[in-house]
């Protein structure tokens, strides 16, 4: 769970968590975020989707046509093979009716001695029969007994009469078993005409599709233009049921389609409009067996488009968030440099400042000083002056204040003479209570009790005394701030491996937690009024003395600072 | 009276008034100068044994003084006299050959003792 978190973590840029940033500041590193995400994944994920459209239309271009091709094959075989097989029997029927006259073929010897003929040289033939113009069967050789039959209201007979050829419909007529009838036309030369009828058996037609070689899952069979199956079908009926799809549209040619079964599952179809016949070859397959491959493949593409999107995703909001939160560092650190900067040439000024102020106001001092003594030299060799104790006493009482004026001086010019890192040897005591000078009569009217604890033989450090007050006074500037009139401020100091530790603990209101985390971020600041440099300038020449600083707080309760400053410096050298 | 002179330069006349007053209450021969000038003229006709002397002054610097002192009568001991932040001159100024520095303000007996002890060597 730790693991995810951490993972978690990386994606989520840091400005997001950082309550402490201005709203300008969120929004513009959002934009730098949100810019870099889209431009990253526009360039990096169209080209990757475009691709993968492109090879998946091309792949399934190529397999529908491999998919097809068989199909369109098989029709234009069947087509061929059909066409070529009842031009056949036309051509040997054609022949019969103009080799023989009408009289010979009345003859029933003669008819059946034709009728044996054809029958082993073409398969299929079941009956033949001669028929006039008026539709009477005038001879006939076959199983049954039909001559003398009148076949004037036959669709087929209608038809031979106009044209010289026709094939019926498949029907069961009388014989009571599937079968079609092909009749062809003889004029004579005065113009009267007569017709040999064959009948073909439908499983001469069988014959030829299951010579076809089809797999378990094609289907081929016969409908005619009405959409009634002339042979049995698979999926679709016996012969002579309702083929219960559309009768696809003419063409002189084979053709492959996409059609959908009543159930909605596409089949893949191929037909072809069988010439001078009332049929229509129909090859139907099912894709799913043919497609496996082809979906399989698809969806390897589809899987591997979609994990390279999410990992493209993931490492564009990794890097993005992992730029962002540099962008953000960089900042913070210029930010932070600037401050110094800032804050470095305002110490440098108000530092040159309190020389020269310090230095004028040090003149006057010396006269008071020299002068009070020498009132003082003079007052003390008048031993008969009624007032000498008291001349003495207010001379005293004027070098004593010179020397305090000289103290006041002496510290300020310290503490604000330079910003430079200057090691000496120094007495952390003595630089608490020389900070605390300053904080004195703010300890007094407020009646903060101020307690110093200090460890026994506590060696001096190498450090810079000007920064140390600085740091020192800051915090217990802040110490004074947070306690209430009254209150305790405690400063301990002791020494820890090699480190001097100052411990600076109030009983003021507390830090609230959310804040603890920034409070030595710059410009962070609780304060109505604050500049939220303070602390970020203290931590800083800490860190800069090789030191460390460490807050603890509870609300209610207080605050402590502990610094940890090395007592041999190596930063120094 | 000791036998020793002591010159005392200071632009700031009444500390010089006061403090050449307060020396010769204490038996000690002391003339004032208000500028480098000056002294280096009081220098030429007078043997002093001890000069204190301010560093900063309006016109001829303490630095400079000190050196044409030293070129006047190498053997003067010259004690200097400077603000608080004005060390880093102090400092300067031993190295050009200075026997000590104060820091404003001074006190009396420090001063007279460091006096005596460049007198006696």
């Amino acid at each position: 769970m730790k693991i995810l978190f951490k993972i978690y973590r990386n994606f989520v840029p840091k400005y997001l968590e950082d309550k402490t940033l201005p709203q300008e500041s969120v929004f513009r590193y959002n934009r730098v975020w949100t810019y870099v995400v889209l431009l990253t994944s526009a360039v990096a994920l169209t080209p990757l989707i475009f691709m993968t459209f492109i090879n998946i239309n091309q792949y399934q271009k190529t397999f529908e046509n491999e998919m097809m091709n068989p199909i369109l094959a098989l029709t234009s075989n069947a087509k061929r093979s059909l066409e070529f097989n009842f031009e056949e029997r036309k051509a040997a029927l054609t022949y019969v009716i103009s080799d023989k006259s009408f009289k010979e073929l009345s003859d029933g010897t003669k008819l059946a001695n034709c009728f044996y003929n054809l029958k082993q040289s073409f398969g299929g033939f079941i009956d033949l029969g001669l028929i006039d113009s008026n539709g009477n069967q005038i001879s006939y050789i076959g199983p049954y007994e039909l001559q003398g039959k009148n076949y004037i209201d036959q669709n087929w007979f209608n038809e031979v009469r106009v044209r010289d050829f026709c094939i019926s419909d498949v029907f069961m007529g009388f014989r009571g078993f599937p079968h079609f009838v092909m009749a062809v036309r003889h004029k004579n030369d005065i113009g009267a005409f007569y017709i040999l009828r064959a009948t073909i058996d439908v499983e001469f037609i069988n014959w030829q599709i299951a010579n076809l070689h089809l797999g378990p899952s094609c289907d081929a069979f016969l409908i005619n233009r009405q959409g009634i199956l002339q042979t049995s079908s698979h999926f679709f009926g016996d012969i002579l049921e309702k083929y219960i799809l559309n009768v696809p549209r003419y063409s002189s040619h084979e053709e492959v389609i996409e059609i959908k079964d009543d159930k909605g599952h596409p089949l893949i179809l191929g037909y072809s409009y069988i010439e001078q016949s009332p049929f229509i070859f129909m090859a139907v397959e099912s894709p799913e067996d043919l497609m496996k491959n082809w979906l399989s493949l698809r969806s390897s593409l589809l899987v591997f488009l979609f994990v390279s999107v999410i990992v493209i995703i993931l490492v564009i909001f990794w890097s993005s968030t992992y730029m962002v939160n540099k962008i953000k560092e960089a900042d913070i650190k210029r930010a932070r440099v600037v401050h110094d900067l800032e804050y470095t040439n305002k110490m440098a000024s108000i530092g040159r400042l309190a020389a020269g102020v310090a230095h004028e106001i040090n003149n006057p001092m010396a006269i008071i000083n020299q002068k009070a003594g020498l009132l003082k030299d003079i007052i003390s060799a008048q031993n008969d002056n009624p007032y000498k104790d008291k001349f003495l006493g207010l001379a005293d009482s004027i070098l004593q204040s010179v020397d305090r004026c000289g103290t006041i001086t002496h510290r300020f010019l310290g503490f604000a003479k330079r910003m430079d890192f200057k090691t000496a040897p120094i007495d952390l005591e003595l630089l608490i209570k020389e900070v605390l000078g300053f904080l004195g009569k703010e300890a007094n009217y407020r009646d903060i009790a101020v307690n110093l604890h200090v460890a026994d033989s506590l060696p001096e450090i190498e450090s810079d005394r000007g920064q140390l007050q600085q740091v020192f006074l800051n915090i217990i500037n802040n110490a004074f701030a947070a306690t209430s009139d009254g209150g305790n401020i405690d400063i301990t100091i002791k020494e820890k491996h090699e480190f001097a530790r100052v411990t600076i603990t109030d009983s003021g209101h507390g830090i609230p937690e959310e804040h603890l985390e920034n409070i030595f971020e710059p410009f962070y600041t609780t304060k109505k009024e604050g500049t939220g440099l303070g602390l970020s300038i203290t931590y800083n020449i800490v860190q800069k003395l090789g030191g460390d600083i460490k807050v603890k707080s509870k609300v209610g309760k207080g605050t402590g600072f502990t610094v940890s400053l090395p007592i041999k410096n190596e930063a120094f050298k | 009276m000791e036998n020793f002179k002591v010159l005392l330069v200071d632009d700031e006349k009444e500390f010089v008034a006061a403090l050449v007053e307060r020396l010769s209450i204490r038996g000690i021969y002391a003339e004032g100068a208000s500028t480098g000038e000056d002294a280096i003229s009081k220098i030429s006709e007078t043997e002093f044994n001890v000069v204190l002397l301010d560093l900063k002054m309006p016109g001829m610097s303490g630095l400079d003084v000190l050196e044409n002192i030293k070129s006047i009568n190498p053997s003067v001991k010259i004690i200097l006299i400077t603000g608080y932040g004005s060390i880093q001159l102090g400092e300067e100024g031993l190295e050009k050959g200075a026997y000590h520095y104060f820091t404003k303000p001074i006190n009396i007996d420090d001063l007279i003792d460091k006096i005596k002890e460049a007198v006696n060597g």
